[in-house]
């Protein structure tokens, strides 16, 4: 389970990102985090892998406090959460493959293992023939997609997908939306951030509403409503 | 997972690295050869040095003058007596013959020397004890031993008092250049190392991003570092190796020339080629070390993430 319980994370007075959120995410739930840019959506995400402290405020993952890990064991934290971010993140100086096939190593994956199941990630978000591409090669869109691959490939607890259609067209929206809802079936929970009204309104999940850093709306089947 | 298997795709993964940023892997190389150059020349340098001074060193002695007609036997006991001193080193004999062979070996061209030698009918060199110290400043603490009460009556003169203020301006510019030596490669060393270090430093800063992804998507400190550690090592060795097959034509090149120039009778040359196991180990071990824990330096930066 993950809670936040009454985060704060203040810049300064004119910077105020995330002011007193408390949340529950269970096991299993497929959350949307909406709300419009500067909001605090990111923020709140990066305060789950410990990217941000947060000023004020504890974050839970399974009753552990994650700003109470040190630095040097936060690898086991950070290995159950696949992250897709928003700016994507991928290793400028490896292929495709190589990008899906570290977060595998990472996870202590066997070599038969990555070399199984790094071409049917790829295969499925639909970029089988770009394995062998360096990131300085693909569309945004194709990045985000190897990000994405990169987030599910280790099979982790919790997917954390910071606006992951940003890039794509709608048709490639639908088929990673409805690839996150399907791993979410299998069990894993999903926490989408997204400011994407259609998306919200066709999936009819829980939706928590973020505006200028506070909770204004958590609902068990939430449309987007700002 | 198995150590093996990590410590093997640690590996993959620095050779990967190592290879796809050819220029930058270049480069590094390159910076740190020149400091194992560098170091390498120095002690090569300190080996110049050490045989110009012990040159120097060697060339210095005091001569002791025997009154005319001295008995051998009355010589021996005094040469005894010095030899026991721990400042000496060594003591040569010189008879009034020798001496005068000497001599006149030295003046064959010279008739007029030779003949009024011959028309004083004897021999007029005295028999003369050479003796030389350990280090030049112990020459004083001998011709004090020589002044004694005891030798007076055998001894003619001893001609340290002539000799004393070359003895001691050679003695003390021998100690400048051992300081300033020691010196100037300690900041020379001092130096290439940070010049190396930052140069690494550099090479990593440059991936500095990558670091603080492979933090995120949840890789342990030592899976990030140990590619880098890989880098670094190999630029070490790489560097080191090139440096020696570079050294060797040109101290095989240089080296006449210096032992002619100084006449120190040095062979540098052979002084490498009989050290070269030595200085090759001594080099990859700066390498090595230079590129692995600079590498574990600049990356420890990044990973707090």
């Amino acid at each position: 389970m993950i809670k936040f319980d009454n985060v704060s994370k203040i810049y300064n007075e004119h910077a105020v990102a995330l002011e007193g959120v408390s949340l529950e995410i269970q096991p299993g739930e497929f959350v949307s985090i909406v709300g419009q840019s500067g909001a605090g959506k990111s923020t709140l995400l990066k305060m789950l892998i410990a990217e941000e402290k947060p000023s004020a405020g504890r974050v839970f993952l399974d009753s552990i406090d994650v700003h109470q890990i040190p630095l040097a064991k936060l690898s086991i934290l950070r290995r159950r959460i696949g992250t897709v971010f928003q700016d994507f993140r991928l290793l400028a100086e490896r292929t495709a493959h190589e990008n899906v096939a570290f977060a595998m190593e990472v996870a202590a994956a066997t070599n038969e293992e990555i070399e199984r199941d790094v071409p049917k990630v790829l295969e499925l978000v639909g970029l089988k023939d770009k394995a062998g591409n360096f990131p300085r090669e693909l569309s945004g869109g194709e990045k985000q997609r190897v990000a994405l691959a990169r987030a599910l490939a280790h099979r982790p607890d919790i997917i954390m997908a910071d606006e992951p259609t940003g890039n794509l067209d709608p048709l490639n929206t639908w088929d990673i939306i409805r690839l996150l809802m399907k791993i979410n079936d299998l069990g894993t929970t999903v926490i989408l951030a997204t400011h994407d009204r259609e998306i919200i309104n066709t999936i009819e999940r829980r939706v928590v509403s973020l505006d200028r850093g506070r909770v204004v709306r958590d609902e068990a089947r939430g449309r987007y409503i700002l | 997972m198995p150590l093996v298997e990590t410590i093997k795709r640690v590996t993959r993964s620095g050779l990967q690295s190592f290879v796809r940023n050819g220029w930058l892997s270049t480069a590094t190389i390159s910076v740190m050869a020149l400091t194992i150059f560098v170091m390498t020349s120095l002690l090569l340098l300190n080996v110049i040095t050490q045989s110009l001074i012990f040159n120097l060193q060697d060339r210095i002695d005091i001569s002791v003058y025997f009154k005319q007609g001295t008995p051998e036997d009355e010589i021996a006991k005094v040469r005894r007596d010095v030899e026991q001193l721990t400042e000496v080193k060594s003591v040569q004999y010189v008879t009034p013959d020798e001496a005068l062979a000497v001599f006149k070996e030295r003046h064959k061209d010279n008739p007029l020397l030779l003949e009024s030698l011959a028309e004083l009918g004897e021999n007029p060199l005295e028999a003369t004890l050479n003796i030389k110290a350990r280090e030049t400043d112990q020459f004083a603490s001998i011709a004090g031993f020589l002044e004694r009460e005891m030798y007076k009556p055998l001894i003619d003169k001893v001609n340290y008092s002539q000799n004393a203020e070359v003895i001691g301006r050679l003695s003390s510019i021998i100690g400048g250049i051992r300081r300033s030596g020691a010196i100037l490669s300690f900041v020379l060393a001092a130096v290439a190392v940070l010049v190396a270090f930052n140069t690494i430093r550099l090479a990593i800063y440059t991936a500095r991003d990558e670091i603080g992804v492979m933090r995120l998507v949840g890789a342990s400190n030592w899976f990030i570092r140990g590619p880098f550690l890989v880098a670094g090592v190999l630029y070490g060795i790489i560097a080191a190796l090139t440096t020696t097959a570079v050294l060797l034509p040109v101290v095989g090149a240089v080296s006449p020339k210096i032992s002619g120039f100084l006449l120190t009778g040095t062979n540098l040359f052979a002084y490498f080629k009989q050290n070269f196991w030595v200085i090759l180990g001594l080099e990859l071990a700066v390498g090595i070390a230079l590129g692995a824990l600079s590498s574990y330096i600049a990356v420890r930066r990044y990973l707090k993430v």
